[in-house]
């Protein structure tokens, strides 16, 4: 039973994990581009959103720092990431690494070292108890927020035109070329909204720790090994990897503490054994 | 246009370059009647807020020391560097005594990391004046002659809140549940904190080691409702403090929390309505000290924001290196030594005076236990915290909360 509770609590900290995963993982299944620099755009959504909560309040917050940093993105599409789709994968780890780190310090200028608090709304705040069970009030909303964009993002991908050659890009892009399609718009879109969600992840947990310039960074490295496990290309691997991720996390932690922040760096060894495109990944001709 | 302008830009690298070739030398010979320092602290990880804190001190420190004239009519010059991690920490210390020809060293607030600087300054035999890192095994088995140790250590931290338990009746027969950092820091507040909970009736019914880059305490916060014990107690340190107490006000836990180490600056940024319980403090902006209100008053006024106990602690510590300077008339390490061996008295901004014990090399100072304001009590966000009396008492030795020489297994 007690089990069951690390359980849950593992889902909802799962889905916490995709928000930001998920658009790392399309971004790199479109442009073939790890985005280092994902993390970063996380902790601007935190700081962001504590600028307009100060100024606006909590909702408003939510909504508009995602969007903020959404746009944000387009600008580093354009003028940073779209050089180096076709370059040597090496060149764009390094530009985005180094705009992590330029990204960390510029927060460090304007924000300054000293992290800086978010709070919770009194109204989402506090224990919701469920049978035996005992949730935090404000993560059941934000699970609840998951699902919902996660909802949006599957259909936009599955369910119209544009979530049409997105796919075909990821498998086949000469192909989409050869039909006279052009994929930079798409990639642009693709990328606002893999920033965005890394953005909203961070001003939803901005409230549960601290928002500090190093943050970002924290981030990356967990939403890496998400996408790992998950596999590339597959909406539905990011998602089951996320939230094993959480899960084995919390049940270590139950039997173990001492291992729970090695335990998900174990589990994505062990699926690069045994199958080493990831869970759910699936066979993506460019990166043969 | 174009080319003229990428012409200057060239001209003028070149003459850069050509400049900071030719005057390299010049700088250095400059410099060369200057006091030079080492100086680190973590700026980075989970520590980096207070490091960040650390060196608005000591840079404050410095600046006021060369405004009225320097040391021995030389002006302090500071390097100051991010330790990093404790490998980085020892490769920095050991060049900034080889390549930048710094005096003596100072700084640190990570324990790991204070520990690999110790070792580099004893293999060298130069002076480290050991600022922030609290951990006992530095002043104990660990100690060397070479280092001095200014802030309070864990042995401390512990028997000022658990006195304060006592005192609350929230010790004897109370059943106690641990969240331990795993680090050599943690593991020292642990054992100071068994030994307290031994010697003083209460019963330690979990104690849980947490890795330092854990952010979300949810899965330990679910654990500690199925234990049922009486008192939550921390021995974090560093954001993990801020993160534990900000989600056990989250998950709304019933059972009261305390901890046997915090800084303020974690406590400031859990906010206000988050925070409960008693804890222990070196030093807190709100002391009712003169000296020490003046010196909040001019950092508030340089950086405007009122210093941390971490900026508090650099900038005495530089105060007291220059007193050190100026009275030996030296930077040679023995002479350092042997000045602070001899229970010089220091006005470090409390009530009363500290000095270094001789045989472990900890300053022996006053500590304050705190707890937190009630809703609507504070005026800004800062002054939340509400600072007990002094401990040791006025009356009391300095020494009575720290190791005695048969519990302390330090031999200089």
């Amino acid at each position: 039973m007690f089990l069951l509770e690390q359980v849950v609590n593992g889902l909802v900290l799962g889905g916490y994990y995709l928000l930001i995963a998920l658009g790392l993982s399309l971004i790199f299944s479109v442009g073939g581009v790890v985005n280092l620099a994902h993390g970063a755009f996380y902790a601007l959504g935190a700081y962001v959103s504590l600028e307009i909560t100060e100024r606006l309040g909590f909702g408003p917050a939510m909504v508009l720092s995602p969007i903020a940093v959404a746009l944000l993105g387009i600008l580093f599409e354009k003028y940073i990431l779209r050089r180096f789709y076709n370059a040597d994968p090496i060149l764009s780890l390094l530009v985005t690494f180094g705009l992590a780190m330029i990204a960390e310090q510029l927060i460090r200028i304007i924000w300054g070292a000293a992290p800086l608090s978010a709070t919770m709304p009194a109204a989402l705040k506090g224990p919701v108890i469920i049978g035996d069970f005992l949730f935090s009030r404000y993560r059941l909303v934000l699970l609840a927020v998951v699902a919902f964009v996660l909802l949006g993002i599957w259909l936009l991908l599955h369910k119209t035109a544009f979530g049409r050659v997105v796919r075909a890009g990821i498998q086949k892009p000469d192909m989409v070329a050869a039909l006279g399609i052009r994929l930079q718009p798409y990639m642009t879109a693709v990328v606002m909204l893999g920033v965005g969600m890394a953005a909203m992840g961070g001003a939803f947990f901005a409230p549960i720790t601290i928002v500090h310039p190093a943050m970002g960074a924290e981030i990356i490295t967990v939403a890496f090994v998400v996408v790992v496990i998950g596999g590339l290309g597959s909406f539905w691997g990011v998602v089951l990897a996320a939230l094993l991720v959480g899960v084995v996390r919390g049940v270590t932690i139950h039997f173990m503490p001492a291992a729970g922040e090695a335990s998900i760096y174990m589990l994505m060894f062990l699926v690069l054994l045994f199958r080493p495109r990831g869970l759910l990944g699936e066979r993506i001709e460019k990166f043969e | 246009m174009t080319i003229y302008n990428r012409r200057n830009v060239l001209k003028a690298g070149a003459a850069f370059a050509g400049a900071s070739a030719i005057g390299f030398p010049a700088i250095v010979s400059a410099q060369t009647d200057a006091i030079k320092i080492g100086h680190l602290t973590p700026l980075t990880g989970f520590l980096g807020a207070l490091g960040a804190y650390a060196q608005l001190g000591i840079r404050m420190a410095e600046e006021e020391i060369n405004k009225s004239g320097g040391v021995l009519g030389r002006p302090l010059a500071i390097t100051s560097e991010d330790s990093v991690n404790p490998a980085t920490a020892a490769t920095k210390a050991q060049r900034m005594l080889d390549q930048d020809g710094v005096a003596f060293l100072m700084g640190e607030i990570n324990s790991a990391s204070a520990l690999t600087i110790m070792q580099v300054a004893a293999r060298n035999k130069k002076f480290f004046m050991q600022i922030g890192a609290r951990s006992d095994a530095l002043r104990g088995k660990n100690c060397n002659r070479y280092t001095f140790h200014v802030d309070i250590p864990s042995a401390v931290m512990v028997n000022a809140v658990g006195k304060a338990l006592v005192r609350d009746n929230m010790m004897k027969g109370k059943k106690f549940y641990t969240l331990t950092a795993d680090y050599l820091f943690g593991h020292d507040l642990a054992s100071s904190a068994k030994r307290f909970f031994a010697a003083n009736g209460g019963n330690l019914v979990g104690d849980e080691l947490v890795a330092t880059d854990v952010n979300d305490f949810s899965p330990y916060l679910l654990k500690i409702r199925q234990a049922k014990p009486d008192v939550v107690c921390s021995n974090l340190a560093g954001n993990q403090v801020t993160n534990l107490i900000k989600q056990y006000s989250e998950f709304g836990l019933p059972f009261p929390i305390v901890g046997f180490n915090l800084n303020t600056a974690d406590a400031w940024a859990a906010g206000e309505g988050n925070l409960s319980g008693t804890w222990p403090t070196v030093w807190y902006h709100t002391l009712e000290v003169p000296s020490s209100k003046t010196f909040v008053d001019n950092f508030t006024k340089k950086y405007g924001k009122p210093p941390e106990n971490h900026a508090w602690i650099e900038y005495i510590s530089l105060k007291m290196m220059a007193q050190a300077i100026n009275e030996t008339k030296s930077t040679d390490t023995e002479k350092l030594i042997a000045y602070f061996e001899k229970e010089t008295q220091f006005d470090i901004l409390k009530a009363r005076k500290a000095y270094f014990r001789p045989w472990d090399h900890q300053l022996m100072q006053e500590a304050y236990p705190f707890t937190v304001k009630a809703k609507g009590q504070a005026k800004d966000k800062w002054d939340f915290l509400s600072l007990g009396g002094a401990v040791p008492g006025a009356n009391e030795s300095l020494e009575v909360l720290a190791m005695t020489k048969e519990q302390n297994p330090c031999t200089l």
